[in-house]
């Protein structure tokens, strides 16, 4: 038990280490993010002015289809996954996850996957060119022949994240320390816990969607095809049966990071503890009773149009809940503003943003307006980037002195958090003139009068590329040339069994199970 | 709640990489192999994950036997197989919603019933929703792309019953389930031939369903003119008959791996994981088919 790590690259291919793992899905994470935004950028740079300047249409479509991807299942979920899988055994007073080899299938299935699903952009007809949400018939009858390594892509990647969601729920039931019951774990871990539920549920879904186009694509079914009797809105439905939950999946652990940081910073101890668990659970409820909201432009019954409405508005509840919880956190707390509490905080007003406009959307009356606009564009990227992946920012921040035993430059981290914070809103906010002024999202070109606001998404666009740039320089200089962290407490306000270890913990976080009063 | 002191943390191992290496050959050759581009890369990743498997389980049972494993670590696998299972039965979900959606929603829409029928009755002039659907809407216009079956699978009436495969198939599962079950006891007594008596029982009755299987299958194409390309009814029928078929054969060959182990003595009366695992997942398999036997076949 008390031997170290193992040396060479072997250290790495053979892991059954949490904090490897943790390690090597972080790592693979922000090279996907690096990978999904330079298709960002690609996208950004070609609607700088109307007209065609760089690349041709069909390459448009493909890089709004493999960005989104990317994002989602390369970049967002597997930067989540290396969070729980460095901190749930930390955080509940354990060794390692509960099935170590197969954490480490659950990683290694990735580079694999996203190799497959990159190569795509190197083949015959070029990488999928159907958004990210493959809608029948365009991924069926009009796809391009890659489609079908899309699709078996999707499937491995799919038994990637099923895997590692067993291995969380299996390690927050039975790996807790003695002591530690469900009501006192930290927030992240329970978020974590509802989130593998999600995804032991959903992710099945897509494999069914998959496969159904698998089918109807190669062996002449008729899933989505009227001609045969099918309904290519099936496949909107058992889509978004897997899509709503999917950005609940993407969300929730940010909630649980959020939830750790901001008592941290405020030095009071988080507001409503058990409203934000039951919060939570009602959010993951809900996602599975909602998925047509996505849909009120194909022709729902008026029945169906009401009650996914006012279902979807449901969802505002317990959302509130939360913000509000964060709010009173915050009040009349010995706030201070390090680089993670500066990304928590615009984490709950641009978050809270992005739930209003959320709202907006949810009024079937309205969305009719919105659908398909670039409102819908900058309603996502306010939950998906400035929610999860600021939090995923505040998160690297408010655990490298944990992780590493060093401490980061503040000074950096904070130009990264207001280059970040800046570019974003820059990017983003115009969106939502854009949109509400008539301009459709997944196009290539644009009409002459949304010219100015583009201009000004693209510059915001490359600022906020250029701050992830300093925000790998400023973690590599803190791993490799780092001050050490103080051993125990980097924050003074911090709670939670992963403080009472040394920084960096010990190879096998707690060989003995801590006592949790 | 955890109560063990001293945790198990498994040494390094090869095979999970080696595992992922044999998915991503399996991705890349299935995507090669429906275009048609040769089964080469496709037979390597199943010749791989095949012999993965082997050497990869052979050592968690090794270690197991050795007495490596700590009750914890079993409760984890309880847990492991526990949401397997329930994310299988979300992937039939998917499909047996496909099903319900159609049925319910999509037939009459394509009929003409509801708020756009004007259009529908345009593209499909004369179309009649059914179930089963015997005509497609293709053929209603004159299209050749799909042809509707000859005969279907439903019920044939009373007095064709005794002759129907599907009621056959559904006592040999149903049966199988109570023998997989009568073995699960005798182990748990410490009975171990009547355990491997059972299970064999068991095993047997699986292949005995998929033989019936094939030959309803074989009937549906030679015969009926039922195939995958007949339309949404042999759509639904083949790929929820057919997943279904897939995870028997998985069953089967999983009870068949335990049945030798049991016959070379791996299991006592406090220890049968591997066996309990694979026959919950039996149990799963079965409760999958009354789904179909209700859904597909009698009220088809």
């Amino acid at each position: 038990m008390a031997h170290g790590p193992a040396k060479g690259i072997g250290r790495w291919l053979y892991a059954t280490n949490h904090k490897d793992i943790g390690t090597m899905y972080l790592w693979f994470s922000f090279a996907m993010f690096i990978l999904g935004g330079a298709f960002a950028m690609i996208i950004r740079a070609e609607l700088f002015a109307p007209g065609m300047q760089l690349i041709k249409p069909e390459f448009f479509n493909q890089m709004t289809t493999m960005h989104g991807l990317i994002m989602v299942f390369g970049a967002i979920m597997p930067a989540f996954v290396g969070l729980a899988n460095w901190l749930i055994p930390m955080q509940i007073g354990a060794p390692d996850m509960a099935l170590p080899r197969m954490n480490n299938l659950s990683f290694w299935i990735l580079p694999f996957g996203f190799s497959l699903l990159a190569a795509t952009l190197f083949m015959e007809g070029g990488a999928p060119n159907f958004g990210w949400t493959f809608y029948a018939p365009l991924s069926t009858t009009y796809a391009p022949p890659t489609v079908n390594f899309f699709i078996f892509g999707v499937h491995i990647i799919g038994a990637s994240s099923i895997m590692g969601s067993i291995n969380i729920i299996a390690t927050v039931l039975n790996l807790r320390a003695p002591g530690m019951t469900l009501m006192k774990m930290p927030l992240f871990v329970w978020t974590w816990l509802i989130t593998a539920f999600l995804l032991v549920a959903v992710m099945p879904v897509l494999a069914g969607a998959v496969t159904m186009m698998l089918m109807d694509i190669n062996f002449g079914t008729s899933f989505f095809d009227a001609a045969g009797g099918g309904d290519p809105v099936l496949f909107q439905h058992v889509f978004w049966f897997f899509g709503h939950p999917e950005v609940y999946i993407i969300i929730l652990p940010a909630f649980g990071v959020i939830s750790a940081i901001i008592p941290t910073f405020s030095r009071k101890p988080l507001f409503g503890y058990s409203s934000m668990v039951y919060a939570t659970s009602a959010i993951a409820f809900l996602s599975f009773i909602v998925w047509a909201h996505h849909m009120y432009t194909v022709g729902m019954p008026l029945a169906g149009e009401l009650y996914f409405m006012y279902a979807t508005m449901l969802i505002a509840v317990p959302t509130g809940v939360k913000v509000f919880n964060w709010i009173a956190t915050m009040f009349g707390g010995a706030i201070s503003y390090e680089t993670p509490m500066l990304f928590s905080i615009a984490f709950v007003i641009l978050f809270t943003i992005g739930g209003f406009t959320g709202l907006m959307l949810a009024m079937a009356p309205a969305d009719i307006q919105y659908h398909d606009s670039y409102f819908v564009v900058a309603h996502f990227h306010y939950v998906m980037v400035a929610g999860a992946v600021f939090s995923m920012s505040a998160a690297v921040y408010y655990w490298l002195p944990k992780w590493t035993g060093k401490m980061y430059s503040e000074a950096m981290g904070k130009t990264h958090f207001w280059l970040a914070f800046i570019g974003f809103n820059v990017t983003f906010f115009p969106q939502h003139f854009l949109g509400l002024a008539g301009m459709p999202r997944r196009y290539a070109d644009y009409a002459l009068q949304f010219t100015e606001w583009n201009m000004v998404s693209t510059v915001g666009a490359f600022i906020y590329g250029a701050a992830q740039i300093l925000f790998l320089y400023n973690v590599i200089r803190t791993i490799v040339a780092g001050t050490p962290a103080p051993e125990e407490k980097t924050w003074e306000g911090a709670e939670g069994l992963e403080w009472t270890l040394p920084s960096p913990p010990p190879f096998h976080s707690f060989s003995t199970p801590p006592e949790v009063k | 709640m955890s109560s063990d002191s001293n945790y198990y943390v498994p040494e390094q191992s090869p095979y999970p990489v080696v595992t992922a290496l044999a998915m991503g050959l399996l991705a890349l050759g299935g995507g090669l192999a429906v275009q048609g581009k040769g089964m080469l890369i496709l037979t390597l990743g199943l010749v791989l994950l095949a012999v993965v498997f082997y050497l990869w389980f052979g050592t968690v049972i090794k270690e197991n036997m050795a007495g490596m494993t700590s009750p914890q670590l079993k409760r984890s696998y309880v847990w492991g197989m526990s949401w397997f299972i329930f994310s299988e039965v979300m992937f039939f979900a998917a499909f047996f919603g496909a099903l319900f959606y159609i049925r319910v929603y999509a037939m009459p829409w394509l009929g003409g019933e509801g708020d756009k029928s004007d259009m529908i009755s345009l593209i499909w002039p004369g179309f009649q929703p059914e179930w089963p659907l015997m005509v497609n809407p293709d053929q209603v216009v004159g299209g050749e792309k799909f042809v509707g079956p000859e005969k279907n699978m439903s019920f044939p009436g009373w007095g064709g019953v005794l002759g129907w495969l599907p009621l056959w198939n559904t006592i040999v599962l149903l049966t199988s389930s109570v023998t997989v079950h009568w073995a699960h006891h005798a182990i748990k007594h410490n009975d171990r031939s009547k355990f491997n008596l059972w299970l064999g029982v068991t095993v047997a009755l699986g292949a005995i369903f998929l033989v019936l299987q094939y030959l309803e299958y074989h009937h549906a194409y030679a015969d009926m003119g039922l195939t995958l390309e007949s339309g949404i009814y042999g759509t639904t029928f083949f790929m929820l008959t057919g997943f279904h078929g897939f995870h028997v054969t998985m069953g089967t060959l999983m009870l068949f791996i335990q049945w030798i182990r049991g016959l070379k003595g791996h299991f006592s009366a406090d220890d049968q994981f591997g066996f309990e695992a694979c026959s919950w997942y039996w149990h799963f398999v079965d409760v999958v088919w009354l789904g179909l036997f209700i859904f597909v076949y009698v009220l088809g």
